[in-house]
């Protein structure tokens, strides 16, 4: 039956549209209701202050990678590099303005310890990029490559050791606080505001949909695949370079071997649980956001009620199955 | 209508059907005799695919009675109406592309041997004996993808009747098969009715019913309008049943909305001279003028989507040079040819058209959309007001912009898709095979489209696998054998059989080395 005698089907832009859309956007509010009912009940301290305050700084970092996901998995991509490269990025970041130049010039040498790290990102993201739609090479493998690389040479970098520094210029952006709320939380919102814009707003982002939604009739409508693609991953990759930094922003010390370890992990369940589907075609931003709280809300959830971690890492994985069984349901 | 069949095999009466309030079906019925071939044809959007899931437990009918094989029906899952002998042959076939034909056929009725192990032995025997019966004689433990189309859609009905199907349902299954491939499914279809095993044939194309069924239903508005023996009725008194439309009105105005021969050649678009791109392309030389449609004319495999995917940037050359009528040089990809004002409507509206879960505004001004951004934010505004225009002018039937391109009918599919290649103004367009899977009344306002184009002075090189179209239409065809181009016909005189004879007559020759 054609659907076209269906009125009232259509869809608009309405709130729900932007969440990404449908019911399963409810279920993953009413998750998200249960889990700090739950906390306020259970969880001693839980309406402090110090508690919100903490868990934006821990949100930040997931949520901004997460976005980063969500673009990649739009094209029907993924990318398992983002925790490598953002310990590449942190890494990066101490050695410049701990230079000889850095101590030399402090001013250049922050701005530079802020933006090299992110460009030696994007730059990792171009290979990425390159690899998938050049190369053609499965997005799955391609990152693999980088995923244990890019760690490895930010060990090398850092010849394994713990970096520590004190640079309050540098550490303000994993402490600081604008209007009382922590600096990298304004940053996320900023960042997933921006990215939103692009993927609604954009002639990139009506292209990065086509073409997770169906390529090669992208392609035939004159959609540049290669280029949207390879940007995709060198966002992806800057968005990780930012959260490498404020990681280490935020211990005032960088250690090559545990930022951003199991990131990727994190960031794609956020991002499907906010409403990425696999297969491409839709990128939720905000949806990637709600999705971060949720997997930082359950990780806050059973520390805070003295679970252990391994337990916690089995309580993530049932969030991920939950997450991808109600995108099953909504296929039907 | 005829009187019922004393005892039919299926009786679907007075079925209703809503959706959402909205009625699909009211009162429809079907009838099916034992060991008959059976015609349903209807419009998109008739009610045809929704009275098929109803009887295949698909969906659940609101009222209405549904008989089979002389005990009233309960199927209520997909499962049970396999179990009780409906077998569904679906346009995109549900098989297992990676797995051995072997496999495909047997799956889920393997033969097993102690232990619960499977028989590979006897499977393979098995199968190789079913596909015998259909004439099929291929390398069973292969993958069943490494064949053609038509033979994996031989599979599929291997498959169903080994399990006993009673009755085959079969939803458009010509539609990716050529003369030969079809040919062999009517005599497999021939094979299924002398064994007593019934089928309801459900196809676009009129020519068709009239070689293989018996009986044909004429569904329109979701409602059983006609049921007639085939040979007591003709293709234009079927087109008038399902349009609800008068025969003498039909006739007076020709079966297509085209009128090919008028056109007075203008300024050459495009020319290209022994272009080659592979295989399947070899060497063709065309030109298009302003204000003509050229057909392409030829079998499947000829080479007439590869010529079309040549011109347009997909496929690179490998030999042979194109000539754009204010640039020298081949379009290199399709963002050149859109630029160079060529548009290209694929054939495969499914895989290389439309996207399913973008709205129909953003389906609409994909090709376009370069154009309608500013430092790379996408105007709005101009964007829907054009989107409008279009719906408006084309007449396409949906709730509104942003409804899910995937849920309209396929008619209105292609005329989003006409309507994104039109948007960019261009002064070529490619359209192959513009009417295909859609209903006749589309088709004619979609044929109307074209020549309104063609009227204001633009080109199209037209491919159609029906010749009426490319008849009546095309002001000139190139015929296409084997990757060459072997002879052109100009209208007006050329007739129906005319380019068969001309598609024919070089296989006869042995064809061009």
């Amino acid at each position: 039956m054609s659907a076209n005698t269906l009125p009232g089907t259509g869809r608009s832009w309405s709130p729900r549209a932007l969440m990404g859309g449908g019911w399963r956007q409810h279920g993953v509010l009413i998750a998200l209701a249960l889990l700090i009912l739950f906390n306020i009940v259970f969880t001693p301290n839980f309406l402090q202050l110090q508690t919100l305050f903490v868990n934006i700084s821990q949100v930040a970092t997931i949520a901004i990678v997460a976005i980063g996901m969500t673009l990649v998995i739009a094209t029907a991509g993924i990318d398992l590099s983002v925790g490598a490269v953002m310990a590449l990025a942190g890494a990066l970041a101490p050695l410049i303005f701990g230079s000889a130049f850095g101590l030399d010039y402090p001013v250049l040498g922050l701005i530079a310890a802020f933006t090299l790290p992110i460009v030696a990102a994007m730059v990792c993201g171009l290979f990425n990029g390159v690899m998938v739609s050049v190369l053609n090479v499965q997005p799955i493998i391609a990152t693999l490559i980088l995923f244990i690389s890019g760690r490895g040479i930010a060990q090398v970098l850092t010849n394994g050791n713990l970096q520590t520094f004190s640079n309050p210029a540098f550490s303000y952006l994993g402490t600081g606080k604008i209007l009382g709320l922590p600096f990298q939380g304004w940053l996320t919102l900023a960042l997933a505001l921006l990215i939103a814009w692009l993927v609604r707003r954009t002639l990139f982002g009506r292209y990065l949909l086509a073409i997770g939604g169906n390529e090669r009739a992208a392609a035939l409508a004159g959609a540049p695949v290669r280029t949207i693609k390879i940007g995709v991953y060198v966002i992806c990759a800057a968005l990780s370079g930012i959260a490498g930094l404020i990681v280490v922003a935020i211990n005032s010390a960088s250690d090559a071997a545990r930022n951003g370890n199991l990131m990727e992990l994190d960031a794609i369940a956020a991002a499907v649980v906010g409403g990425a589907v696999l297969q491409g075609g839709r990128a939720p931003i905000f949806g990637a956001i709600l999705g971060a709280v949720i997997i930082q809300l359950v990780k806050y959830t059973l520390l805070a009620n003295g679970v252990e971690d391994e337990v916690a890492l089995i309580v993530k994985a049932i969030i991920i199955v939950a997450a991808v069984y109600l995108q099953q349901g909504r296929k039907e | 209508m005829t009187l019922p069949i004393s005892s039919p095999l299926l009786s679907m009466a007075a079925i209703d059907k809503a959706f959402s309030g909205v009625a699909a079906l009211t009162s429809a019925s079907l009838e099916i005799a034992p060991g008959e071939v059976h015609a349903l044809i209807g419009q998109n959007g008739a009610g045809k695919s929704t009275l098929i899931k109803i009887l295949t437990g698909v969906y659940r009918r609101d009222a209405g009675e549904i008989r089979f094989d002389g005990k009233p029906s309960i199927i209520g899952r997909p499962k049970e109406a396999q179990e009780s002998g409906i077998a569904t042959i679906y346009q995109e076939l549900n098989l297992v592309p990676l797995r051995s034909v072997t496999e495909n056929v047997t799956m889920g009725y393997e033969p097993k041997r102690f232990g619960g192990f499977i028989d590979w032995k006897t499977a393979h025997e098995r199968t190789r004996s079913i596909l015998a019966r259909f004439g099929i004689d291929i390398d069973v433990t292969a993958p069943l993808g490494d064949y053609s189309t038509a033979i994996q859609q031989l599979v599929a009905i291997a498959r169903a009747v080994s399990l006993d199907a009673k009755l085959v349902i079969m939803d458009e299954p010509t539609s990716s098969l050529d003369d030969r491939e079809v040919a062999v499914l009517f005599d497999v279809i021939g094979g299924l009715k002398e064994d007593g095993v019934s089928v309801l044939y459900v196809s676009h194309y009129l020519d068709e019913l009239f070689r293989i069924c018996d009986r044909v239903t004429v569904m329109r508005d979701g409602k059983t309008v006609a049921v007639k023996p085939i040979g007591e009725t003709t293709k234009l008194d079927l087109i008038a049943d399902m349009l609800g439309r008068d025969i003498a009105e039909l006739e007076s105005e020709g079966l297509t909305e085209l009128a090919g021969g008028q056109a007075d050649r203008g300024e050459r678009l495009i020319e290209a001279k022994a272009i080659g791109t592979g295989r399947k392309l070899r060497d063709v030389d065309l030109a298009v003028h302003k204000g003509e449609i050229v057909g392409l004319g030829g079998l499947l495999g000829s080479g007439r989507t590869e010529t079309a995917r040549a011109l347009f940037g997909v496929d690179p050359l490998a030999k042979g040079e194109i000539t754009l009528h204010q640039s020298k040089g081949a379009p290199m990809s399709p963002t050149d040819a859109i630029a160079a004002g060529i548009g290209f409507l694929s054939e495969d509206r499914k895989a290389e058209g439309i996207i399913p879960d973008m709205s129909v505004r953003e389906n609409l001004t994909l090709a376009l959309l370069p154009k309608l951004t500013r430092n790379g934010q996408i105007e709005r505004g101009r964007e829907r007001d054009l989107v409008d225009r279009f719906i408006q002018a084309l007449g396409i039937k949906t709730a509104s912009m942003e409804q899910p391109i995937r849920e309209l009918s396929g008619g209105n599919q292609q005329k989003v898709l006409l309507a994104r290649w039109l948007a960019t103004e261009p002064d070529l367009l490619i359209l192959d095979e513009p009417t295909r899977g859609v209903d006749v009344g589309a088709k004619l306002e979609i044929q109307a489209i074209i020549r309104d184009f063609v009227k204001k002075g633009f080109g199209v090189l037209l491919i159609s696998s029906e010749f009426e179209e490319l008849v009546e239409g095309a002001d000139r065809i190139i015929v296409l054998q084997d990757g060459f181009s072997v002879s052109v016909l100009e209208n007006p005189g050329i007739t129906e059989n005319a380019l068969v004879n001309a598609i024919a007559h070089h296989h006869d020759t042995g064809g061009r080395a």
